[in-house]
């Protein structure tokens, strides 16, 4: 129509810099639809943390109040009911400190073991497997992260225990000096050391299957330019496949952490849980939070269960500090090598 | 319709001389370039490919290619895509045999032995025929210092002054000026060609006695082309190269001989080789002629 309008030439003092506009635009009906079931999505996972949240703050807080900081550093644990069968505030005692370390010690051991063992695992599926193989143990390592805990619990009971105690005595003789590994009874069933044995069991499907993923998707061009220049296979891998997979395999080793820091009926069949604070992990005393709250539940009177609710607590928010210190781990790690 | 077009046009050329074939500019260009011929005084060592196939599973891509590359010479395999001529390329490093069901058969020769020999170390051969790729891909996780000299730590060689070298190597890819003030800033951060220049530097340092570049500016700007360009022929006084290209006036640039690579619907066969001069000018095929005077391909 207008075809022929010549645009009116710049203003001479169009130097001076417009406002910046706002950039909208008219969504379809289809894509508010669709907008609005993922967001409900989303939201219901963040609403549902935040009940449970809130619930355990809730029925918590009497004995957080009561107890203020030594629920975390004191490790004492006696519910105290009176000749009358009340409940008697005055002598009873929460700390959750030996189990808070309790369940650091056994995650820790957890992801010293399973970790090393999930990425050889992962390097050895990614690089050197046959693909039939391959196929077989990937399918087989899934399945094995889909196992209920309690099996792998009897299964360590009955079967891990005595190797482990073997593993536990040559660690006695051979590194005994190092505090950790210090014993004074010679008594090594259902020790934090076995617990954490199968923990790492548990925690290698996961931990396999996400390094397996991050180490799959290494940059073939960067992994021909390595063989290029004369790599052996080794050297490729240290040299591209490491570089780029560390950040991803921090996440998934940080996962694995998070379930066995949150591991409960395994941990409950296989260890001795005793309330003390142990750093001596061969010794057959220990438990972790998760446990310790199945074990007392049971028989807790009601300003008991209202403590173990408090542990709950936190348990959750020494959970979610961990996982945000991975998340800050992965996001520096990260900067490097992708 | 386009057919129609063509006749006369063929008709013309049937009364043409031969020489005044090719567009004059790739001609021009090629004529400039006198091939140096075997057995000159150059350094380096020659490959040689007798009855080279290869398959990809069930398909044969590329048939029968035997073709010899003297030493310091540069030479260009030019064709259409899905000639095989990258597929060649990476049957004389033995880069070939990554994807899985990769097969070849007939002979590579370096230094006369057969590099698919039982009992080779298909690392120490890959010393020696070094790579260049398509897209740049240095190391994103080392620095450009580290990316220089990455060859000797993967495979496990001892320098003694890795400076030197490193001076050495990024001189002879026309990089030094532009980098030496940030060799410890990562690898990443340089420009495309700067990127790919720093991959030639890094094949360079192994000091390969053959480098095989596989499209090596097809990524990159004209400028950065050029300079790539002027590395390869200053390289070329000390190894030999073998590039495939797309871009008929960088063979004609800067290549002795040239091969001419074709698939018609079959697996993808040499059809050609000579000296550059003479394939932009005088090729002795029909095929070869339509291609490098662009009327197909």
């Amino acid at each position: 129509m207008s075809a022929t309008q010549v645009m009116p030439p710049a203003s001479p003092n169009s130097s001076e810099i417009p406002a910046k506009r706002t950039l909208t635009t008219k969504p379809r009906f289809s894509d508010k639809v669709f907008r609005g079931v993922v967001t409900g999505g989303g939201l219901s996972s963040l609403i549902i943390l935040g009940l449970i949240l809130g619930y355990l703050l809730y029925q918590g807080y009497s004995t957080l109040h009561s107890e203020g900081f030594k629920f975390i550093t004191g490790s004492d644990w006696h519910a105290v009911i009176d000749d009358n069968g009340v409940f008697d505030p005055k002598n009873s005692h929460f700390g959750l400190a030996a189990m808070l370390i309790g369940t650091l010690v056994i995650a820790t051991i957890a992801v010293c073991i399973g970790v090393p063992i999930s990425v050889g695992a992962a390097i050895y599926l990614t690089f050197y497997a046959p693909n039939s193989i391959k196929k077989f143990m990937v399918a087989l390592i899934d399945l094995m992260a889909a196992f209920p805990s309690i099996l792998f619990g009897l299964w360590g009971f009955f079967v891990l225990e005595s190797s482990g105690e073997y593993w536990a005595r040559l660690l006695h003789k051979y590194l005994g000096f190092i505090p950790f590994f210090k014993m004074e009874v010679p008594y090594y069933s259902r020790s934090p050391f076995i617990a954490g044995l199968v923990l790492a069991i548990m925690i290698i499907p996961i931990v396999t299957s996400i390094s397996r993923e991050i180490f799959s998707q290494t940059p073939l061009d960067r992994i021909q330019a390595a063989y290029a220049l004369g790599a052996t296979r080794w050297a490729m891998i240290r040299a591209v496949a490491f570089p780029y997979a560390r950040s991803g395999v921090i996440g998934g080793a940080m996962l694995g952490l998070g379930r066995a820091m949150g591991e409960t009926v395994a941990v409950y069949t296989v260890l001795n849980i005793v309330y003390q604070v142990n750093w001596h992990v061969l010794i057959s005393a220990g438990g972790n939070v998760a446990s310790m709250i199945l074990q007392k539940f049971g028989e807790a009177s009601p300003a008991e269960v209202k403590a173990l609710m408090a542990a709950g607590l936190i348990l959750f928010i020494v959970t979610l500090i961990i996982n945000s210190l991975a998340d800050l781990i992965v996001a520096r790690a990260g900067k490097s090598g992708r | 319709m386009a057919e129609n077009e063509n006749e006369p046009i063929e008709n013309e050329r049937e009364n043409m001389d031969k020489t005044e074939i090719a567009p004059s500019s790739l001609a021009g260009i090629a004529a400039g370039h006198q091939p140096k011929t075997p057995g000159s005084n150059v350094m380096g060592v020659g490959l040689e490919a007798r009855g080279v196939h290869a398959w990809f599973g069930e398909k044969h891509a590329l048939s029968n290619v035997s073709l010899d590359f003297w030493p310091g010479t540069v030479t260009a395999l030019i064709g259409p895509s899905g000639c095989g001529k990258s597929t060649f390329i990476r049957t004389l490093n033995r880069m070939h045999e990554f994807i899985p069901t990769a097969a070849m058969a007939g002979e590579v020769l370096l230094n006369g032995e057969d590099i698919y020999a039982p009992g080779v170390d298909v690392t120490k051969i890959r010393l020696k025929v070094g790579m260049v790729f398509q897209k740049p891909n240095p190391f994103p996780s080392m620095t450009i210092a580290e990316n220089v000299l990455a060859g000797l730590k993967l495979a496990q060689l001892k320098s003694e002054n890795k400076d030197d070298l490193l001076e050495e190597c990024l001189e002879r890819a026309g990089l030094w000026s532009e980098v030496k003030d940030r060799l410890n800033t990562y690898g990443g951060a340089l420009s495309g060609g700067q990127q790919q220049r720093l991959c030639i530097a890094r094949s360079l340092a192994v000091r390969p006695q053959v480098l095989l570049m596989d499209e090596p500016c097809s990524a990159l700007d004209p400028g950065s082309t050029l300079k790539i360009e002027e590395t390869i022929s200053h390289l070329s006084s000390s190894v030999t190269i073998i590039i495939v290209t797309h871009n008929m006036q960088q063979a004609a640039r800067v290549s002795d001989y040239t091969a001419f690579f074709l698939s018609a619907g079959g697996p993808g066969q040499m059809v050609e080789v000579g000296p550059t001069n003479e394939i932009f000018s005088r090729p002795k095929d029909k095929r070869t002629e339509d291609y490098v005077t662009g009327r197909f391909g």
